[in-house]
């Protein structure tokens, strides 16, 4: 009598803490969705749409300040596809490796180092990047424009710099996610294919990688969640001018601008900012309706 | 087995680890909040309390202002506040203009500036206590062959109109133009010291006076722009027509890359609250002195 007493107690508190547990996020979620919204409307409104979203200018504590963050915003668009286009193929064939091609001796020190390259914290990249990549990026600068009278010369700190930290900082989310989707893809597959007489690597590209195709688009699309929300490390590398972005360009990502901005912005500039926020935030918000999409499409497949 | 194990403990080890990030990024969340939320609070406790307490040396001293102040202004309340420890000294970081406002709105005692005030608020009662000078130096990276520069040139820089060190006589090497961002007080006052005020050609906008030392130093033909009292042997500090950037020659008034640093009064010190005029007192004291030149700022004359 006692002992179920105290059960049913046990079996209700355990209830309302999981309540309250999972109530935090879901508050974090809609107080943040709020806050941004009302954060970063009424820039567009003080601005102008169109004046801040398609206005090429961004000169903030100028007489007649101007607030333009296209290049912005086509920056964080151009520096997360390109570092996708690099990364994916990469990740991608590195995953058929562990997974496929590598014998498990050598898979099981293969993934634990990719594994390991997902905790390695940005500012180390950063970091690397400043000390080796722009180095490097200025010697190849000054390779491409040899004479040039018009190009400004940015010492290797620029768009190409941050797209290989990105691509790189993507790899373990890429490889990881794929690998399991590989893995996951049913042995008769495979079996039968080998069995019809392909070879191991027709096999690979022409049944498993199709089989597998929604969980490495999973994958991919949180690559680009990931380089779409990095900030710490390309503030580093990237160099911080507001441009048009080429590779040998400096370059201002979303993220950056918020960082290196924040601190000393007071009035519209900062109310800017926020809106700046509140774009990169609507961009992670149709990265992750894709991701659901996929998801189910993915759940839909294997049913 | 044994490898097994060891598979089995990374992935125990990732797991964690990406947990333990979780975890904290959530915690950040709502901490933040909470903070913000008590900041707000203790701040209103905090006015009130020092409108009843003023008439002794116990309450408090607030002040509110420039970034670039941050050194001086956090040195300077530590040590007001080991001598007066009945005397609470909270600063705050918005930026001059942002400070002076705060001092016109009354919600501040005193309202730093890293600037010279402008004619509108100085008829608006704002007193103009100029309490150190602050040194701004152009840098080159330490193989850079030019030494000195003339104001035209360095502002010829700045705004592209000068690409190659060659034409200043220098080694045949692109100039990478490196400063701060939009709404840095250093920027702030260098581009209006050189009245280039935006129309700078930046290579390079970074977001911290470490950063452009660090950049400065690494980068071949790159300059820009510190505080006097950061510069090291990584980089070269540049003669400014012909002067050197030393304390000696913004004393006398000759390097022209300076500017004051103000703590401002709303009306003359005497009729300010005794905390704050103790707190003045304190500055110019020799204990006060000191405090400004520990922080690599000049003690005006």
């Amino acid at each position: 009598m006692n002992n179920g007493k105290a059960k049913t107690i046990v079996e209700r508190t355990a209830k309302v803490i999981f309540m309250v547990c999972a109530a935090v996020a879901i508050a974090a979620v809609v107080s943040i969705t709020g806050y941004m919204l009302a954060k970063g409307t009424p820039a567009l409104a003080k601005v102008g749409v169109a004046d801040l979203l398609f206005g090429t200018v961004w000169k903030p504590t100028a007489e007649n300040p101007s607030y333009g963050i296209l290049f912005i915003i086509l920056t964080s668009i151009a520096g997360t596809a390109a570092a996708i286009l690099i990364g994916v193929p990469i990740g991608l064939l590195t995953a058929v490796f562990i997974a496929e091609v590598a014998d498990k001796r050598i898979a099981a020190i293969v993934q634990p180092a990719v594994e390991l390259l997902a905790a390695i914290p940005s500012v180390i990249y950063g970091l690397l990047g400043v000390m080796l990549l722009n180095p490097l990026m200025y010697r190849l600068e000054k390779y491409v424009f040899n004479g040039s009278e018009t190009h400004q010369f940015t010492g290797g700190s620029n768009l190409l710099s941050a797209i290989i930290v990105l691509a790189i900082m993507i790899l373990p989310t890429v490889i990881n996610i794929s690998v399991s989707a590989i893995r996951a893809v049913p042995a008769h597959l495979k079996s039968a294919s080998l069995a019809l007489g392909a070879t191991h690597m027709q096999t690979i590209f022409k049944v498993i990688i199709p089989a597998a195709r929604s969980g490495i688009m999973t994958g991919v699309v949180l690559g680009i969640g990931r380089a779409l929300g990095e900030a710490m490390a390309i503030n580093m590398v990237a160099g911080g001018t507001v441009n048009l972005p080429l590779p040998f360009n400096s370059v201002r990502f979303l993220t950056t601008q918020i960082v290196s901005e924040m601190s000393y912005a007071s009035g519209v500039h900062r109310e800017v900012l926020f809106t700046v926020g509140l774009v990169l935030f609507l961009f992670i918000m149709i990265i992750n309706l894709i991701l659901a999409k996929l998801e189910k499409k993915g759940a839909l497949e294997n049913d | 087995m044994k490898k097994n194990k060891l598979v089995k403990m990374m992935a125990v080890l990732s797991a964690v680890t990406l947990f333990a990030g979780a975890a904290m990024g959530c915690g950040d969340k709502t901490e933040e909040q909470t903070t913000d939320n008590t900041g707000d609070v203790a701040e209103t406790n905090a006015a009130e309390s020092e409108a009843e307490e003023s008439t002794d040396l116990s309450g408090t001293v607030t002040m509110a202002g420039s970034t670039s102040m941050e050194k001086l202004a956090n040195a300077m309340s530590e040590a007001f506040m080991q001598k007066y420890p009945g005397v609470k000294v909270t600063v705050e970081f918005t930026g001059s203009s942002a400070g002076l406002e705060s001092l016109q709105a009354g919600s501040t005692d005193i309202g730093n500036a890293s600037r010279a005030l402008s004619d509108d608020e100085k008829s608006a009662g704002i007193i103009e206590n100029i309490v150190a000078i602050d040194g701004i130096a152009t840098i080159t990276d330490p193989e850079n062959t030019v030494t000195d520069i003339t104001s035209e040139d360095l502002a010829k820089i700045y705004t592209g109109e000068i690409t190659n060190w060659k034409d200043l006589g220098g080694a045949d090497e692109q100039i990478v133009v490196i400063g701060r961002e939009a709404g840095s007080g250093t920027r702030d006052a260098f581009e209006e010291l050189m009245g280039v005020e935006d129309s700078c050609q930046y290579a390079q906008e970074l977001d911290s006076t470490g950063a452009v030392l660090a950049k400065v130093a690494a980068t071949p033909g790159a300059i820009g722009y510190v505080s006097l009292d950061v510069v090291d042997d990584t980089v070269q500090a540049l003669k400014l027509n012909s002067v050197d950037a030393t304390e000696e020659n913004i004393l006398k008034g000759d390097y022209v890359l300076q500017r004051p640093f103000v703590m401002a009064t709303m009306g003359e010190i005497s009729e300010q609250s005794e905390n704050v005029q103790a707190f003045f007192e304190y500055i110019n004291s020799d204990e006060g002195k000191e405090v400004i030149k520990s922080v690599g700022l000049i003690v005006p004359q």
